[in-house]
C-alpha cells in the first residue's frame, strides 16, 4: 500500500479532507492530451487509489480557468491538496517526475 | 535640420506606424513604432521599459483607439496599478472601459515540475482570451523572457516565443516586448534574434549623484530613424524623450514690446523695452545687480496682470523676497495673489536633461508670461559649457516657441567680462546686458551696458546702475573706464535691420566721432599752443626789444663816457 506524504496530519482519518485534489489542464482532445489523462490516471490508481480526486479541464473550452489557476503550459498537473500547491508540466510520461512533483514518496 | 531632412528621405519606404505615447520618440522614429509588428524594448532593471509599455498602451486609449493588453510576467496587477496611478493614470478606470485589459502572468518556479513533452498553449489562449475581451491592436509582453528563467527547457520556449510573435504578426496586433539586458548579448536570453522588426535599447548611467538615461534606437526595419543618444527623462507623467529636432526656430515672434521694470533701462532699448517672447542675457560679476534687475522685470510683469516664474539656482524663495524689500520692491504681493510662482532648487538635486524637463512641466502646468533663471551659470555644476548650452538652446526655443520673455542671469567669475560669457550662450540670446561693478575715487559703483539688443536701436552708453530703497534707478555717467564717450542716443532709422550689423555700423560710428573728437581736440590744442606761442613769442620779442634798447643805452653812454674821458685828458 502506497501512503501519501501528508501535511494535514491535524486532519486525521477523513478520507474527504485527507485525499489528493487534482486538477488537469489540457488543450483540446489533442494526442498529447489523451496521453496526459492516461498518464495521470494510471498514476492515480496505481499510487493514491480511493484518495484523490481528478478534474480534467480543457481550456479552450474555459479561458478563464487557464487565467484563475495561472497556467501557461500545457497540459498542467495541478495539485491544490494536500499543501502545498504544486504544478507538474508535460504529458506526465515521466512518472518519477509526476511522483516527485506531487510530493508522493514510495514506501 | 539635416537630419530631419535624411528621416524624411528615408521614408519613402511606406511602412506604416502608430504613435508610441513616448513624447519625442515619434520625432526621432518619424512616426512611431511599426505597426503590427514588435519592438524589442531592452535595458537594465529600472530603465524605463514598463514605462515605455505602459504609455505606448495608454496613447491606444487616446485618440488612436486603439485597446491594449498589458501582459505582465513580473509585477502582480495590483502593483502596476499603483505605479501607473503614480504618474496620473488610472489602469482601473481604462480597464473598466475596455479600452486596456492586464494580463498578469503569476507564476513561480519552485512549485513546478517538468515530466514530459508541453508547450506554451495556455499563454496563447489567455492571451487571445483578453485579447477578444478588449479587441485589443496593441500588446506589451513585461517582460516576456521570465519564461525562459521558469521553464528548463530552452528549446520548447524558444519555439514558443518564435511562434508568439508570429501569431501576433498574423492578428495585425502592434507589440512591444521587453527584455533585460544580459551581459553578452544584448538580452539575456538573446530574444533580439527573434524580434527583427525595431529594436530599443534604454540605458541609465550614474554622473556624479544622478542618473542619466539615454535612449538609442538599434534598428528599424524599412524605416529611417535617429541614431543618437537621446537623453530621456522619467518624470511626472513617464518617459520623455528630449529629440534635438524636437523644437525648431519656427516659432511666431512678437513685435510687441515689454517693460524691463527700469524706465530708463526701456529708453536705452529704444525706448521701449524688451520685445515679448525674447531672452534676455544679464552678465555680470557678484554682486552688481543681476538679481535685482531680474525682480525688477517680474515686478513689472505682475503689475501689468501677467504671471510670472522665477526660477532660482540659488536663493530661496524667502530669502529673495526679503532681499527686494530692502529695494522696494514688493514680490510677496505677486507671489501672494498668484502672479508669480518661484521654482527655487539647488543645481545639483537633478541631473541637466532633469532641469530641462522640470522646467518644462512647470511651464506646462502653469504657463507664465515670464520666466526669469537666476543663475544659468550654476548649471555648469552639472555638465561641460557644451552640455549646459545645448540645455539652454532647448530651454530657450521651448520657452521662445510658448511666447514667453524670458530673463536669464549668469554670473561671471575672474577675467574680462566683455570678451565673452563663462557659458558661451550670449549667441542663443536676443539681447545681452552687462554689469560691472567700477572702483573710482574711493567708491565702488555699479554700472550696465546693452552689449547687444537684436532688432533694435539701443544705446551704448554706459549707465550708472543705481539701487536704493526706492528701487533701481540708472544715471548718466561722464567718465567711465576706457574710452567711453557720452552724448545722447542715436536712433536708427531702420529697426528692421539686421542687428550684427547694425552694431557694426553704429561701432564704427562710435569710432568716427571719437575719432572726430580726438581731431577736435587736437586743433584746439595747436590752436592753443599757437595762441600761447604767439603770446610768448610777442612777449619774447619785446623783451628782445627792450634788452636791445637797453644794451644800445648801454653802448651809447659808454661811447659818451669815452669822449668825455678823451676830451678830459685834452685839457690836462
Amino acid at each position: 500500500m502506497n501512503n501519501a506524504h501528508n501535511d494535514n496530519s491535524g486532519q486525521g482519518k477523513d478520507p474527504a479532507q485527507s485525499s489528493f485534489q487534482l486538477r488537469l489542464f489540457v488543450a483540446g482532445s489533442t494526442a498529447r492530451s489523451q496521453q496526459a489523462i492516461q498518464n495521470i490516471r494510471r498514476i492515480c490508481e496505481e499510487h493514491l487509489q480511493g484518495q484523490y480526486s481528478l478534474e480534467v479541464i480543457d481550456v479552450f473550452q474555459h479561458p478563464e480557468k487557464a487565467r484563475e489557476y495561472q497556467i501557461l503550459a500545457l497540459p498542467t498537473l495541478l495539485k491544490e491538496l494536500p499543501q502545498p500547491l504544486r504544478k507538474v508540466v508535460g504529458d506526465l510520461s515521466e512518472k518519477e517526475k509526476v511522483l516527485q512533483g506531487l510530493d508522493i514518496q514510495l514506501v | 535640420m539635416d537630419k530631419g531632412k535624411d528621416i524624411a528621405d528615408n521614408q519613402m519606404e511606406m511602412l506604416e506606424k502608430v504613435p508610441s505615447g513616448i513624447p519625442g520618440f515619434d520625432d526621432i522614429t518619424n512616426g512611431g513604432l511599426p505597426s503590427g509588428r514588435s519592438t524589442l524594448v531592452c535595458g537594465d532593471a529600472g530603465a524605463g521599459k514598463t514605462m515605455f509599455g505602459m504609455q505606448f498602451l495608454i496613447e491606444g486609449t487616446t485618440e488612436k483607439q486603439e485597446p491594449g493588453v498589458f501582459v505582465a510576467f513580473e509585477e502582480s496587477e495590483p502593483d502596476l496599478k499603483k505605479n501607473v496611478a503614480s504618474l496620473g493614470w488610472d489602469l482601473d478606470f481604462l480597464c473598466r472601459q475596455k479600452k486596456i485589459a492586464v494580463e498578469a502572468m503569476h507564476i513561480s518556479s519552485e512549485e513546478m515540475t517538468e515530466a514530459g513533452q508541453y508547450d506554451l498553449e495556455g499563454l496563447f489562449i489567455r492571451l487571445d482570451a483578453a485579447i477578444q475581451d478588449v479587441g485589443a491592436q496593441r500588446i506589451v509582453l513585461d517582460t516576456v523572457e521570465t519564461l525562459f528563467g521558469l521553464f528548463t527547457d530552452a528549446h520548447i520556449v524558444r519555439a514558443e516565443f518564435r511562434r508568439l510573435l508570429q501569431w501576433l504578426k498574423d492578428r495585425g496586433i502592434t507589440a512591444v516586448v521587453t527584455a533585460e539586458r544580459g551581459h553578452e548579448g544584448l538580452t539575456r536570453f538573446g530574444i533580439e534574434e527573434y524580434v527583427s522588426d525595431c529594436v530599443v535599447d534604454l540605458s541609465q548611467t550614474m554622473h556624479g549623484q544622478t542618473t542619466r538615461r539615454h535612449l538609442r534606437i538599434l534598428k528599424f526595419r524599412g524605416s529611417g530613424h535617429g541614431t543618437n543618444a537621446y537623453p530621456f527623462l522619467i518624470g511626472r507623467h513617464g518617459i520623455h524623450l528630449f529629440a534635438v529636432t524636437e523644437l525648431g526656430l519656427d516659432y511666431p515672434i512678437s513685435k510687441e514690446r515689454i517693460s524691463s521694470g527700469v524706465p530708463r533701462l526701456d529708453e536705452m532699448l529704444g525706448g521701449k523695452g524688451f520685445y515679448r517672447a525674447s531672452s534676455i542675457l544679464l552678465s555680470g560679476t557678484a554682486g552688481t545687480g543681476k538679481s535685482s534687475l531680474n525682480a525688477s522685470f517680474v515686478d513689472a510683469a505682475c503689475a501689468r496682470g501677467e504671471k510670472a516664474l522665477y526660477i532660482s539656482y540659488e536663493e530661496s524663495r524667502a530669502q529673495i523676497i526679503r532681499n527686494m524689500e530692502s529695494i522696494g520692491i514688493d514680490l510677496q504681493k505677486w507671489y501672494t495673489n498668484g502672479l508669480l510662482n518661484f521654482h527655487t532648487v539647488r543645481v545639483t538635486t537633478y541631473g541637466l536633461e532633469e532641469h530641462f524637463f522640470v522646467v518644462k512641466e512647470l511651464i506646462e502646468e502653469n504657463p507664465p508670461d515670464v520666466v526669469v533663471i537666476d543663475p544659468v551659470s550654476n548649471l555648469l555644476q552639472m555638465g561641460s559649457p557644451e552640455e549646459v548650452k545645448n540645455l539652454l538652446t532647448r530651454l530657450i526655443d521651448l520657452l521662445k516657441s510658448q511666447g514667453i520673455t524670458t530673463v536669464v542671469t549668469e554670473l561671471i567669475t575672474g577675467g574680462n567680462p566683455m570678451e565673452g560669457t563663462n557659458t558661451d550662450i550670449s549667441s542663443l540670446m536676443d539681447a545681452w546686458i552687462l554689469l560691472r561693478a567700477i572702483e573710482n575715487a574711493g567708491e565702488r559703483n555699479r554700472v550696465l551696458y546693452v552689449l547687444k539688443a537684436r532688432g533694435m536701436s539701443h544705446s551704448h552708453q554706459v549707465r550708472e546702475f543705481v539701487l536704493s530703497e526706492a528701487g533701481i534707478s540708472l544715471v548718466d555717467v561722464y567718465t567711465g573706464p576706457a574710452g567711453l564717450i557720452t552724448g545722447t542716443a542715436r536712433y536708427t532709422q531702420e529697426a528692421q535691420e539686421e542687428a550684427e550689423h547694425k552694431r557694426r555700423l553704429e561701432e564704427i560710428e562710435r569710432k568716427r566721432k571719437e575719432l572726430e573728437r580726438k581731431r577736435r581736440v587736437r586743433e584746439a590744442k595747436l590752436k592753443e599752443i599757437e595762441a600761447q606761442f604767439q603770446g610768448e613769442e610777442e612777449e619774447l620779442e619785446l623783451a628782445i626789444r627792450e634788452a636791445e634798447k637797453e644794451e644800445e643805452k648801454y653802448l651809447q653812454t659808454q661811447e659818451q663816457r669815452k669822449q668825455m674821458r678823451s676830451g678830459a685828458e685834452g685839457h690836462e
